[in-house]
């Protein structure tokens, strides 16, 4: 999440206080992001070093002090909102990491351990779902949000389920595993930190 | 439902399609049940609506055994108190919305009148009166899964059970069929829903986990939802 972006975007609404930043900022992601205050001074303190915004008076701190967004902070705004997140490689994911991982260990029964990992996810769902059902109709930004938890957490589950049913069908087709000779060469694949 | 199993076949051919399956749904509260392609959901939905006999086991709705009932009996339980909705929502293309509404009740022998009345209800809880007298060719896929749940639910329902209701309808729609078959519950339903999607599985109070015929695994009743939103320690 880019504080110093969503402060841009509030600032380019018109210029704000800092306080005000703050709770714009937490009814604009739906109170799902809490911002601490700190946070926002200095994310803006930032900004101004940066250029990309200027503040009412150099002399004073504090609530009253007003932000504007400057041309340069324009320009950045609207080049991140077009910039897609790195996606070109695959996260360290702890829960593929936890799967892949089974298969190693004895006694462990893989399916068993996508079980709990899937009840727990739909767990999550089910709170989530439920929010969603509670909120107002007009509350457009944080169901938005509640959404967009939800496909991640579906989008999991479906790999579970893909992995789950992968190892059943491996399992009835190909012998039990035996320990492999140290390969010659290994496969590089690109990793996010 | 209480150790129920089916077998479809005999000898080495035969199928578990269910195998000592356990599952009470209380009124009012909505259950899902999720498995893979072939886990055994279809069954056990077939079964709970008694369109189908369990080879072991016993079925209860209402307190009522479904195995000392008669045919006839088990009939008037399927079109009073049993309501269906279906992936591909099966209306009857020669009648109207409220026809298709009302036939379940007109069958069970409400006089014309009434049953048109409770058909109206029925569509306008569903924001649909001014649909009813549409033919299903005439309606969006989303009007008509709102049709086929006001038939689901018309009149005096004990037992709401749905296949993959959200069938082909896309997320958006998918959710206000959740919405719909939710708020039926509410109102005292028991709704069973089976599906493979964990996003409408997601609507329901308790989740059941089947494989291979067998319920595996359910999940526990899940916290306030507020602890999603609990600030972080710095803030």
């Amino acid at each position: 999440m880019s504080v110093r972006h969503a402060l841009l975007a509030l600032l380019s609404e018109g210029p704000k206080y800092g306080l005000q930043l703050r709770q714009e900022f937490e009814a604009g992601t739906g109170e799902v992001w809490p911002l601490n205050v700190g946070q926002v001074y200095t994310t803006l303190q930032r900004l101004e070093r940066d250029g990309l915004v200027e503040s009412d008076d150099e002399g004073t701190d504090g609530p009253q002090k007003g932000f504007r967004i400057t041309a340069a902070g324009e320009k950045e705004l609207v080049g991140w909102l077009r910039t897609p997140p790195d996606l070109s490689s695959p996260p360290r994911d702890e829960l593929v990491i936890k799967v892949l991982v089974a298969l190693w260990v004895p006694g462990v029964d893989v399916h068993e351990v996508v079980q709990v990992h899937r009840r727990y996810l739909v767990e999550l769902m089910q709170q989530w779902t439920h929010l969603k059902e509670d909120a107002a109709e007009t509350d457009l930004r944080f169901v938005l949000v509640v959404d967009a938890e939800l496909f991640r957490l579906d989008s999991v589950i479906r790999w579970l389920d893909a992995a789950d049913g992968r190892l059943r069908r491996a399992a009835v087709e190909s012998p039990p595993r035996v320990p492999l000779p140290l390969p010659k060469r290994r496969r590089r694949v690109g990793v996010r930190p | 439902m209480r150790g129920v199993s089916k077998v479809y076949g005999q000898g080495p051919t035969a199928v578990h399609a269910l195998w000592d399956a356990d599952l009470s749904v209380e009124p009012g509260a909505l259950v899902a049940v999720m498995g893979p392609s072939g886990s055994g959901k279809s069954t056990l939905l077939t079964i709970a609506g008694s369109l189908e006999d369990p080879t072991r086991g016993e079925v209860l709705v209402d307190g009522a055994s479904l195995s000392q009932m008669s045919r006839n009996d088990k009939a008037r339980l399927r079109r009073r108190s049993i309501g269906y909705v279906f992936q591909d929502f099966n209306l009857l293309a020669g009648l109207t919305a409220v026809e298709n509404v009302t036939l379940p009740l007109e069958l069970d022998g409400l006089s014309a009148k009434r049953a048109h009345a409770a058909g109206m209800q029925a569509l306008d809880e569903l924001d649909l009166s001014d649909r009813a007298s549409r033919f299903p060719d005439e309606l969006s896929g989303g009007e008509r899964q709102r049709v086929a749940i006001a038939r689901a639910v018309v009149g005096d329902r004990l037992l709401l059970l749905a296949d993959e209701p959200s069938g082909a309808l896309d997320s958006i729609n998918g959710e206000a069929v959740m919405r719909l078959i939710r708020a039926a519950c509410r109102r005292g339903v028991a709704g069973v829903v089976v599906t493979h999607d964990a996003q409408l599985a997601s609507w329901a109070d308790r989740v059941v986990f089947l494989r291979d015929g067998r319920v595996v695994d359910q999940t526990s009743p899940p916290p306030s939802p507020e602890t999603l939103l609990a600030p972080s320690p710095n803030s």
